[in-house]
């Protein structure tokens, strides 16, 4: 569903992706760790089509990405949750802000409010619809953003160091929702322990290569 | 920051019409704002005086916003009194106070405090997202309303971004004052929310793409007039007409 081929990215003279290849196939539950600044979050980017790679092939759901309206097309059936839930969140109520993808894609406000309905109670959020999303707590907010990246339906999902600043309870609440479900998906962490109870396989990101973990 | 503490209750004037709320801010504080005579802006002052008692807000808490605003109003009774020509009534040595001056801080005075007090009870009483919403529906170009959106929805984290950088400075001793390195380090720390801002907006409209957004943003609520919404808009025509007729 994903595959990276050759792909390069520097920031000014640092390199931190080296020609890297990377496949996601459907089914696929891959955990990718790496150091701070190794280049996880970057790699993510460039999936999306947030950030052009230097060079190398972008391949997302059986099509070549190059141009800003190919990513568009991939936006919603990939999810992507960024590792900020204040940069994700901006609507002022968790009911507008779940919505904001479904009515994107097309969805009626009335379909955009059950879908959101759902999506919250899959989650344990019932009853979130009308508070303040500046006002949630941090893990709070970690559940609402994911919640609006689910409420796309997606197909696959990337998360970016989801458990940043979570508690147990609140981890313990991610494992379960990503082992029930029946998404692709892959975890950017240093997360280990994480990374063990939710990935099948383990990819690791150093000097700009990527390899199978031990 | 209490910027939407109005804004949550439940009387009268918060269940009405965003849309009916601000055309009937709008026409009356332009009706207010272009009036010229003190008795007429004194009986305009009555519309926003029932609609405070409507609300169910304590005037004190009402009071305390208006300081804010009167203090700079302070400012013209500072200038005007001495420099609007006309009767003298007062002087000392070369400042001289002219009747004709003291009428006009008076009636700048009263105008601006009937249109404040019209805003927070109308526009006060809304939720901002209510209130970009009817801007919406009443046709206001979609980037002014995305631009009125964002400021409000980032003012709290700028705000708070804004306390943590205080913070950080506070906890290694920083002490305003004034000298060179006060305002050094106050230029840096805005310089510092600047370009914190710059690239949280970068990744919030990223954030926005990766949910399909594409420039346009949907509504969710929609909104009905209902008999109080007809009730108010009749009010305020009356009495901005009241006010319009009144120095003729």
């Amino acid at each position: 569903m994903i595959r990276l081929e050759g792909v390069s990215f520097s920031y000014g003279a640092r390199r931190v992706l080296d020609h890297v290849d990377l496949a996601l196939d459907k089914g696929d539950r891959v955990g990718l760790v790496g150091q701070n600044g190794s280049g996880k979050t970057t790699l993510c980017h460039i999936v999306m089509g947030l950030v052009k790679p230097d060079s190398g092939q972008v391949r997302v759901l059986g099509k070549m990405r190059t141009v800003e309206d190919d990513f568009a097309e991939i936006r919603g059936p990939v999810g992507f949750l960024f590792q900020d839930s204040d940069d994700q969140l901006f609507c002022p109520t968790v009911l507008e802000d779940v919505a904001f993808g479904p009515l994107n894609q097309g969805k009626s406000p009335d379909q955009a409010k059950q879908i959101v309905r759902q999506t919250l109670a899959r989650l344990n959020l019932g009853g979130f619809e009308e508070r303040l999303t500046y006002q949630l707590s941090g893990g709070e907010k970690r559940m609402v953003a994911l919640a609006t990246v689910l409420a796309m339906e997606p197909q696959v999902l990337l998360l970016d160091e989801p458990t940043s600043g979570l508690d147990e309870d609140t981890t313990e609440r991610l494992v379960e929702v990503l082992t029930a479900s029946d998404l692709t998906y892959l975890v950017v962490s240093h997360d280990t322990d994480f990374v063990a109870r939710t990935c099948e396989r383990v990819m690791e990101l150093q000097g700009g290569k990527i390899r199978e973990a031990s | 920051m209490g910027l939407e503490e109005f804004a949550l209750g439940e009387s009268i004037v918060h269940r009405l019409d965003p849309r009916t709320k601000l055309l009937t801010a709008l026409l009356f504080s332009t009706v207010v704002a272009l009036n010229y005579s003190i008795a007429g802006s004194l009986i305009a002052g009555v519309f926003p005086v029932v609609m405070v008692g409507l609300t169910g807000i304590g005037w004190a808490k009402i009071l305390r916003r208006m300081v804010i605003v009167n203090s700079f109003i302070a400012m013209i009774w500072m200038f005007l009194p001495f420099t609007v020509p006309g009767e003298t009534i007062w002087s000392l040595g070369p400042l001289t106070v002219q009747w004709e001056g003291l009428v006009f801080a008076l009636l700048i005075t009263i105008k601006s405090n009937v249109i404040l007090l019209t805003v927070i009870t109308l526009l006060g009483t809304t939720p901002v997202f209510d209130l970009v919403h009817a801007l919406s529906h009443m046709g206001v170009p979609e980037r002014l309303i995305h631009v009125f959106f964002f400021c409000f929805r980032y003012v709290h984290v700028i705000h708070d971004e804004y306390l943590r950088l205080l913070k950080a400075m506070k906890i290694r001793g920083f002490r305003p004052a004034t000298n060179l390195h006060t305002y050094r380090s106050y230029a840096y720390l805005v310089g510092m929310l600047l370009v914190k801002s710059f690239d949280r907006s970068q990744k919030i409209l990223a954030a926005m793409k990766c949910r399909g957004f594409q420039g346009k943003f949907y509504i969710l609520h929609h909104y009905n007039m209902r008999r109080s919404d007809y009730a108010l808009a009749a009010c305020s025509v009356a009495f901005a007409a009241i006010v319009l007729v009144i120095p003729l």
